[in-house]
């Protein structure tokens, strides 16, 4: 039996490990942002403080002026941006064809896209730099946007959306004359709005945050991202982390932005894909 | 006419998505096959050796040890990441105040790339300067060489992959026993089940395909590590924390051995196939997040 005192005691424990966990999952990202504030010899001088004695943006000048910070910035925002566009359209286009068509092959096109996830892209590194030289994508922003912008993930999310939108909107559509494309235009592409904005999400995200693709693609400086530029900066014999820090803490910040406003959306959509029983 | 238009629109609908699929997937999973039965340096034409790179391949001590490293570092950290998503979502499934907040807070690690968790966690267990190692001496112990020592480099590693994956998974979790009915509880409740009886004899059992689906996902991930590795400790000290992807990608790219390299990824294909296959079957059809 429970007694009351013993409730007591286990509400105690339970919120005492949550608060354990908090400090583990929050305080390196903190750090990581009080520390971009610092000089580089409060950087590196025990015993640490949390922003330094004179914290000042020196750090993000530096990053910006010295650094092509600012070059990196906009080739991650362009890269993300158009992606993410471009895998609306391409997705929604498919995920609405396979829900609400029935036509010659489309149990075996289906099985295609299902068959993609079998090949990831760490299994097809080498004959993929191939392919992306031949079409003069290398080196190309392009070559990050476009070869990744058709996802099986996202035909599945759109199809499933699509599935529970009844065919009758469709019907009487057609009664009155309307043409397929007006259909999808007009009338069910305004209604998914929820999964579209879903996708709009996971895609930035995913985009913004992705090192394997520019690591194959991107040659030089002028078009790296800023993953990329981080990843290389870290690789460096001698790390500058003044640069590295400020770096970090700018390209978290649309991060930052998306979850805090979005938390409780992303969270839930996360599950309302969920797990079937 | 309006017939024609109903059966050509679907096609057209799907020809992006396909054509993109043929082009950067499917014709590069084949073309890869063909590769490895190559000689090239990428560069210069491509000279059929046959299955020489394989043979090659078996006795390549590196690889070996780089495969059996990860499946060293998939075997510890699955579980882990498992058992830490399990609880935290055991915390957080409750309509306790406050689990909104701690829920965002355990689910944000998963937001920012691997590479800036690495360089977090770098900058964090650095050996002169990091503040883990500050708080160590404090306390009295001598700094510990995290990242640059064999023997810690490796937990180092897997903690970090847990540390960043675990609050995904918890939401998958949290869903799962969400959907439990709260009757099942109330049963035993009244049958005086203590919590872990409830545990063990309810929530466990059913949620097995949440369960399983939380196995395949994160072992094929974690599988595939690479770039919190790159930040974090770059594969070292001395190759201890190299995993398959990035042997791979060191082999193709920066040894110029794409052949060589492409036979090796067919070893990962098979790997990363079987747990695939098993995912289908978990979740009938695919109709779940793939990523």
């Amino acid at each position: 039996m429970q007694t009351k005192g013993r409730k007591y005691f286990l509400n105690g424990v339970t919120w005492a490990i949550l608060l354990i966990l908090t400090f583990l999952f929050l305080i390196p990202i903190l750090w990581v942002i009080g520390s971009s504030f610092k000089s580089t010899g409060e950087l590196f001088s025990w015993p640490p403080s949390l922003i330094g004695k004179n914290p000042s943006f020196s750090n993000y000048q530096k990053a910006l002026e010295e650094g092509h910070f600012g070059i990196y910035f906009f080739n991650t925002v362009f890269t993300s941006v158009t992606a993410t566009f471009l895998t609306i359209v391409v997705n929604v286009m498919s995920g609405y064809a396979f829900a609400k068509y029935r036509f010659k092959g489309d149990k075996i096109l289906f099985g295609i896209v299902l068959a993609t996830l079998m090949i990831p892209l760490e299994v097809i590194m080498i004959p993929i730099f191939k392919v992306i030289v031949a079409t003069g994508l290398y080196n190309s922003l392009w070559g990050l946007i476009i070869p990744a912008v058709a996802s099986p993930t996202a035909v599945f999310l759109v199809r499933q959306y699509y599935v529970g939108i009844p065919d009758a909107y469709m019907e009487a559509a057609r009664i009155d004359g309307a043409s397929e494309t007006s259909i999808l235009m007009r009338i069910m592409l305004p209604l998914a709005k929820p999964v579209i904005s879903v996708l709009c999400i996971f895609s930035f995200m995913w985009r913004w945050n992705d090192y394997l693709w520019p690591k194959l693609v991107i040659n030089s400086k002028e078009r790296y991202t800023i993953q990329l530029a981080l990843a290389n900066y870290s690789g460096e014999y001698s790390v500058d982390w003044n640069s590295l820090l400020a770096m970090s803490v700018i390209s978290m910040i649309p991060v930052i932005i998306v979850f805090v406003t979005l938390q409780s959306h992303i969270i839930g959509g996360m599950t309302a894909g969920g797990v079937k029983e | 006419m309006r017939k024609f238009e109903r059966n050509v629109f679907p096609y057209l609908l799907l020809a992006p998505t396909l054509i993109i699929f043929g082009l950067f997937l499917f014709f590069p999973a084949v073309n890869g096959l063909w590769i490895s039965l190559t000689k090239w340096d990428g560069i210069n034409p491509q000279v059929f050796v046959g299955i020489q790179n394989y043979i090659k391949l078996f006795s390549d001590r590196g690889f070996w040890n780089s495969f059996l490293r990860t499946i060293f570092f998939t075997g510890v950290s699955v579980p882990l990441v498992y058992v830490s998503a399990m609880g935290l979502a055991l915390l957080l499934s409750g309509a306790r105040k406050g689990n909104d907040f701690f829920r965002a807070v355990f689910y944000w690690p998963t937001m920012i790339s691997s590479i800036i968790v690495g360089l977090t966690w770098r900058f964090l267990l650095g050996e002169e300067f990091g503040v883990i190692n500050y708080l160590l001496t404090v306390m009295g112990h001598s700094p510990v060489k995290w990242l640059t020592d064999q023997n810690y480099s490796m937990g180092v590693v897997i903690f970090v992959t847990a540390w960043s994956m675990s609050g995904y998974y918890m939401v998958m979790f949290i869903s799962g026993i969400k959907a439990i009915s709260e009757t099942y509880y109330e049963a035993a409740r009244i049958d005086g089940a203590g919590f872990y009886h409830q545990f063990r004899y309810i929530t466990l059992p059913l949620l097995k395909p949440t369960s399983l689906l939380v196995l395949v996902l994160s072992t094929v991930t974690i599988i595939k590590t690479y770039p919190l590795v790159y930040a974090l400790t770059q594969g070292g000290p001395a190759g201890a924390t190299k995993f398959m992807v990035q042997t791979i990608q060191e082999t193709g790219f920066e040894k110029n051995q794409m052949g060589y390299a492409s036979a090796m990824t067919m070893i990962l294909f098979v790997l990363l196939a079987m747990f695939t296959v098993i995912q289908f079957k978990v979740n009938k059809g695919g109709e779940q997040d793939a990523d």
